[in-house]
């Protein structure tokens, strides 16, 4: 049983004064009412704060400095990304791009698309959308059937992708296509493109979501060119880039802390002398959210030191989502408060939000159900 | 102790509990009869005083390093009171005591039970009831926490012989857990230290949920282990049952709680703070204790009725991780005192507490 690294830790000093600097630059954004705090996550959708955050450093934060990045430790950017979360920053504009889309591009992207799209990023005017699945490909990434086909300076792609979180509002998306046709092996035959979404032949539809709101679309693909030098890596290599870009997505405190400011809000509602079932349920829901912490902190430390803990942070995910889901559930055991988007009550108004985006929790980024199967896999089972 | 030297005493101790905690020293230790020949062992390695500094006689041993050895013992169910022998020492020798002889133990380790202190011209009185003592009918020293009239603390050194009449009661692994009832013992005053201020406060209860913590951590770890291997053996419906998806997602479920109650136990191994803020010990001991039973309700379950039986080793574990959960504090107790502190701090001070950082 001893598959998986969790290991020892101790945040450096450099990680330590990285959080007093996002401490006051969210403090001041606070004294100016910025944001609304028990509405936002990182979903929430707000390209003048990923202005002022980029602004400030806090994006691309790990990238070299000729790509417009700081040249900070991965644990530097842990400490930021947890501190905006716990304080409900509304980072969502910037949050794919700075998580995945940004650093896969430095590692596998061409020359032109590092110089070009890298400085936009970090300055927090460039936003991606993540276009892995499509209508008949959803935990199954492997039965991807838009295809490109290689023509003259580069290929054209014809296909479709759905749940595409923010395809109206982000500037690039990253596909998986196939660039050849499936063969004995599923995971071959694919290749990640960097498409703009101004290009000629996409189509963006919108799909609401059960709160009402419009974040993911559909988004349709007709002979849309892509030049060569927008192809992630070589021909090919789509399955192994997705796969390692898992650590990044799934490990992160954005697993857990989706909607931390509700637990704060039912802290400050239950008041200093809670009952005895308030504080044994607020205990254990602290005493998991810690633990929580400290295997995705010991997960950037691997990212680090550049290894890829893709089953640790699938199991991340998993008792992190779960985790997160149980806290609206939480609220209304501990107190009698009724969700309301428009209620007087923060809290109230908190929970009718998480309540209405929890299902999405532990399905964005991979299902329980996909998940356990990878971690059976690195306990043997598989 | 150098880093490595550290590292190799573990390893060590690990080969020797692994060859020496056979199935045969469990089932007798289960009857009652004392591992006298295991005792030795690890007597010889030096662990007793382990955490004893090299200057008073031990081997140093970083407190970390030393949670690390317990989370062995708790791997190979060592049915011995070798954790409680050594903060026993660490704790009598620190404040100035010597190094204690023999198996040790700690009292009082439930929140209720006090005892009293009253010296004389001679020596020292104890009155009062410790219940739950690991080991304490065992021990050839209990190490006892009493306080005087103006409760001020201090450790007493107490002999077996002290402790002949006293009820023996034991934990579902049959490990003594013994109600101990200490009417009017003498004892001499130089056998009597005055106790750090951290145990005024906090008393010895962090220090069993310490022990229990990384006990169960490994007790888990061996758990798991023997889930796997059943599992990829145990043929039904013409495969492993490994193969299925119902055992899959259910160890994989047994896995998440092990790593985050492994992480829990390694935050509280690097930043335990037993003399003050006992935030990390109170995460540590209801995360593990919820996962022990968690892990070993799962493991159970992949065994089906063959881990039922007394012939298969898991219940030396899981009859350890249903006892070790309870002791120290339970889930219960300690979720309370993590939920009272932070109700009382408030919502914007959660963070900052979590983090272990208070906003400047």
């Amino acid at each position: 049983m001893q598959a998986f690294r969790f290991e020892a830790l101790s945040l450096p000093p450099e990680a330590q004064a990285m959080r007093e600097k996002v401490r006051a630059f969210l403090e001041d954004e606070r004294a100016h009412n910025r944001f609304a705090a028990h509405r936002s996550s990182w979903s929430t959708f707000d390209p003048e704060f990923s202005r002022r955050a980029a602004a400030a450093g806090f994006v691309g934060m790990t990238w070299p400095k000729a790509y417009g990045g700081g040249e900070h430790s991965n644990l530097e950017r842990f400490v930021v990304t947890e501190e905006m979360l716990a304080a409900g920053a509304p980072a969502g504009a910037h949050w794919i791009a700075d998580r995945q889309s940004g650093p896969q591009i430095l590692k596998h992207g061409s020359e032109r698309a590092r110089a070009t799209i890298l400085p936009k990023i970090a300055a927090g005017e460039c936003y991606f959308g993540i276009g892995m699945s499509e209508p008949d490909s959803g935990s199954d990434l492997a039965a991807v059937r838009t295809r490109a086909t290689q023509v003259d300076g580069g290929w054209v792609i014809n296909g479709s992708k759905i749940w595409t979180s923010n395809a109206h509002r982000v500037h690039y998306l990253i596909a998986l296509v196939r660039t050849s046709p499936p063969e004995q092996d599923r995971h071959a035959g694919m290749t990640q493109f960097v498409v703009a979404t101004d290009s000629k032949g996409i189509e963006i539809r919108p799909i609401l979501n059960i709160a009402g709101g419009h974040e993911f679309n559909e988004v349709f693909f007709k002979d849309v060119f892509v030049p060569n030098d927008m192809m992630i890596g070589r021909p090919g290599e789509g399955w192994k880039h997705v796969t390692g870009e898992l650590a990044f997505e799934r490990a992160g405190p954005d697993r857990f802390m989706s909607d931390f400011r509700l637990l704060a809000g039912l802290i400050d509602k239950v008041g200093a002398e809670p009952s005895e079932r308030q504080a044994i349920e607020v205990g254990r829901c602290v005493a998991h959210l810690s633990a929580l912490r400290r295997m995705s902190a010991s997960i950037a430390a691997l990212l680090e030191r550049g290894e890829q803990p893709v089953t640790e942070a699938a199991l991340v995910k998993d008792v992190g989502t779960a985790f997160e889901r149980e806290i609206p559930e939480l609220v209304r055991r501990l107190l009698p408060c009724q969700p309301s988007l428009d209620d007087e009550d923060e809290l109230s108004q908190a929970l009718a939000q998480v309540l209405l985006h929890a299902p999405s929790f532990t399905i964005r980024g991979g299902t329980p159900e996909i998940l356990r199967g990878m971690i059976a896999r690195g306990l043997g089972l598989r | 102790m150098s880093e490595d030297f550290s590292r190799i005493m573990i390893e060590q101790m690990d080969r020797l509990l692994d060859q020496q905690v056979t199935r045969d020293v469990l089932t007798a230790a289960d009857r009652g009869d004392w591992p006298a020949a295991l005792w030795t062992a690890v007597n010889d390695a030096g662990i007793p005083h382990a955490m004893v500094a090299e200057a008073a006689g031990g081997l140093g041993l970083a407190p970390a390093d030393a949670m690390s050895l317990m989370r062995r013992m708790g791997f190979h169910a060592l049915p011995l009171p070798l954790a409680e022998t050594m903060i026993a020492n660490c704790l009598f020798v620190e404040a100035g005591g010597g190094p204690l002889d023999g198996p040790a133990s700690f009292a009082p380790v439930s929140t209720d039970d006090r005892i009293a202190i009253a010296f004389g011209r001679n020596g020292a009185t104890l009155n009062g009831v410790a219940r739950h003592v690991p080991w304490g009918c065992d021990v050839q020293n209990l190490v006892v926490l009493a306080r005087d009239e103006n409760d001020k603390g201090y450790l007493a050194r107490v002999p077996r012989d002290a402790l002949a009449a006293n009820q023996r009661r034991r934990n579902v692994a049959y490990e003594s857990r013994d109600n101990l009832r200490l009417d009017g013992v003498d004892i001499a005053l130089d056998a009597v230290v005055e106790a750090p201020g951290s145990l005024h406060a906090n008393g010895l209860l962090p220090y069993v949920a310490a022990i229990r913590v990384q006990q169960m951590v490994g007790g888990m770890e061996r758990a798991l282990d023997y889930a796997l291997t059943y599992a990829n053996q145990r043929i039904q419906f013409g495969r492993p049952i490994a193969k299925f998806q119902a055992i899959q997602h259910m160890l994989a479920i047994a896995a998440g709680h092990f790593a985050a109650a492994s992480a829990a136990a390694d935050a509280m191994a690097e930043g335990a703070d037993f003399a003050g803020d006992l935030f990390a010990v109170a995460i540590a001991k209801s995360r593990c204790g919820e996962a022990a039973g968690h892990v070993a309700a799962i493991c159970h379950q992949v065994h089906g009725a063959m881990g039922f039986t007394h012939e298969h080793a898991l219940h030396f574990t899981t009859r350890r991780l249903w006892s070790w959960r309870d002791e120290g504090g339970a889930e219960s107790f300690w979720q309370e005192w993590i939920g009272r502190k932070v109700c009382a701090r408030g919502g914007e001070a959660l963070w900052p507490s979590i983090t272990g950082t208070p906003a400047s």
